[in-house]
């Protein structure tokens, strides 16, 4: 391995952990405020990444220039986390709060189910690609090795301004410490009159629409097709298990542990590429059952 | 009533091959995916759902295949025995990591490991035949090389008595000792410990036993179809087989077969028209039978025909 290919093999792996880490902060997100682990998760990121797509065929096709891919991004992730987040949590898992956590499983992976065929009957089974939006922002030569700004930059930076913005959300501003309060101890803050219900609803439109968005930042680098779903829900699991449930800033790490370790894999063992997550969090999580920053539960008696 | 319909029932299966011959490769493999889903069963009862378990479903198969093809002339029994050693040996390798883990976690490494090993199918194309999958040629019955339809017709009674034995075990296995500490999981582990017993070991018996449901349900799978494919450990299979056993009754043994069998017919005939959202159809029904019939089919026979439960089953 020579100098340039560890030097991209170093990009590869940044730029897929900044999208890995971005669908899986929403999902960590999500399960520290609520305790579910939203198995539909994958099909919103899937979803997310089909609807930039369109969106940006009908701007490219309206003669619009490539660069509104940017803003369309941020629409399809709002519209998911709404259209879609919104209704999931408010008719669906507001009912099964109480129930034993198997039953929550069940019922986000039944609307996994049902979303997986939703795609293929909007989107059809024929992979999309569209890059516009890489290719109008050309690329950059770092140490005479040519790499997309796009990849190198803006996902990067995408991923930082999200976690340095989500921590200053949750510690500094009302709504979120509203939220973190709810996490703390739902009855509590319901005692001092937070209302619980909307804080749900409020984490698990903005979990939804971070799903989206790292689906509608992946799709220029990508081409969209069936079953990108359920690979991103397993390995964003595997990068939240490998962090810890619901550690925020651990995610960000765990994401960047295996984003590298992936795509060294890539230039020394392709085959063996899809693997390495998975290889890496059994490993992490045979000497830290926890996860690497999640801290043991107390147990109650 | 409530023992005299089950008889009836498997006795009109039993008769299926002379009466409605037509319904017997399909009813072989509604059975076969039966056994496997008594795998999910038994976890179930342990409060646990794995959304992983074809990939026990898948290594039988494919350990089938590989015996077949190194072997040619292996008998059919040996095939068997190695498609549930090969489930066994995966059960308990897997099962030694996942048993230290409940409910999220439990459910989502079962799903990461079949999905590492769907992945290795797949790409390790040199080895396991790809998305093309291996052939497994129909082996010899006691050294008699016998035509297609009576092997077919052999399978079908050979898959209907393991499904009977194997639910047999489980309920016998459900209500021994050691059953019951393993329902105990579900109710209270604490009180487990306290007891002096490993929650690990406990487990780890349960969770073997899946493996070995799920292993023979492929292996008879497999050899009913004449080839494997990746497609056995595919997260889909799995999800199907969390699927119909909530679809039986959650936790009851008898509904897993009830349940294979009423969701094959129904799968038959309505993938004609509905092939394109057959996955939707599932995960709408599976909202339906969690929000509304938490029983499924087993609870809402019991309602229909109040009775005693059997040894082993409970109807919660």
């Amino acid at each position: 391995m020579n100098f340039v290919t560890v030097l991209l093999a170093t990009f590869d792996g940044i730029a897929y952990a900044a999208l890995v880490f971005i669908v899986a902060v929403g999902l960590t997100l999500i399960f520290g405020v609520m305790r579910i682990v939203n198995v539909a998760h994958g099909s919103l990121y899937a979803i997310g990444a089909y609807l930039t797509a369109s969106l940006t065929a009908a701007i490219l096709a309206a003669g619009l220039p490539p660069y509104l891919g940017f803003p369309v991004m941020l629409v399809a992730a709002v519209v998911i986390g709404v259209v879609i987040g919104g209704p999931m949590e408010w008719l669906l898992l507001r009912r099964i709060y109480d129930k034993p956590e198997v039953l929550q499983l069940l019922v986000t992976f039944a609307v996994f189910m049902i979303l997986e065929d939703v795609q293929r009957l909007v989107w059809g089974t024929q992979p999309y690609f569209q890059s516009a939006a890489l290719q109008s922002l050309g690329m950059v030569q770092v140490f005479g090795v040519n790499y997309t700004v796009y990849q190198l930059i803006v996902l990067p930076l995408a991923a930082i301004v999200l976690l340095v913005g989500l921590r200053y959300f949750l510690r500094r501003t009302l709504v979120g410490k509203l939220i973190l309060a709810t996490t703390e101890d739902r009855e509590a803050a319901q005692a001092i009159g937070i209302n619980a219900d909307r804080v749900f609803l409020l984490t698990f439109v903005v979990g939804a629409a971070l799903a989206g968005l790292g689906g509608a930042l992946a799709q220029p680098t990508t081409s969209v097709l069936p079953g990108i779903g359920a690979d991103m829900i397993v390995l964003s699991f595997a990068v939240v298990a490998t962090a810890g449930l619901g550690q925020i800033e651990g995610a960000a790490v765990a994401a960047l542990l295996i984003g590298l370790g992936r795509s060294f894999a890539v230039y020394l063992w392709p085959e063996a590429a899809v693997l390495v997550p998975y290889i890496i969090m059994v490993l992490v999580l045979m000497v830290r059952p926890e996860g690497l920053f999640g801290s043991p539960a107390a147990r109650k008696i | 009533m409530t023992r005299l319909l089950p008889a009836l029932l498997v006795l009109a299966i039993a008769a299926v091959p002379w009466l409605m011959p037509n319904l017997q490769v399909l009813l072989t493999l509604a059975l076969a995916k039966g056994i496997a889903v008594m795998g999910v069963t038994v976890l179930l009862r342990a409060g646990q759902v794995s959304f992983g378990h074809a990939l026990f479903f898948a290594v039988s198969a494919y350990a089938a295949a590989f015996l077949i093809a190194a072997w040619p002339g292996a008998d059919l029994i040996l095939v068997l025995v190695a498609g549930v050693a090969g489930a066994l040996v995966a059960g308990l390798l897997v099962g030694l990591f996942v048993v230290r883990y409940r409910g999220i976690f439990f459910s989502m490494l079962n799903l990461a490991f079949s999905m590492i090993f769907w992945s290795f199918l797949e790409k390790f194309y040199h080895l396991t035949g790809g998305a093309d999958g291996k052939r497994i040629r129909r082996p010899p019955v006691l050294g008699a090389d016998i035509g297609r339809s009576d092997f077919e017709l052999l399978l079908f009674y050979i898959t209907l008595g393991l499904a009977l034995a194997l639910a047999w075990f489980t309920l016998r296995w459900l209500g021994s000792p050691r059953g019951h500490l393993f329902r105990t999981i579900k109710t209270n582990e604490t009180r487990l410990q306290y007891l002096g017993m490993s929650p690990r070991h406990v487990m780890l018996s349960g969770y073997v036993l899946s493996a070995v449901l799920c292993g023979v349900g492929g292996v008879l799978m497999g050899l009913s179809q004449g080839v494997v494919t990746p497609d056995f450990a595919w997260w889909v299979r799995s999800g199907e087989m969390v699927f119909i056993a909530v679809l039986g009754g959650a936790g009851s043994v008898a509904g897993a077969l009830l349940g294979a069998i009423v969701y094959e017919m129904v799968r038959i005939y309505a993938s004609a028209f509905a092939g394109d959202i057959w996955q939707m159809l599932l995960g709408g029904f599976l909202l339906i039978i969690i929000l509304f019939a938490p029983g499924g089919l087993v609870g809402m026979f019991h309602r229909f025909f109040p009775g005693r439960a059997q040894d082993g089953e409970d109807r919660t």
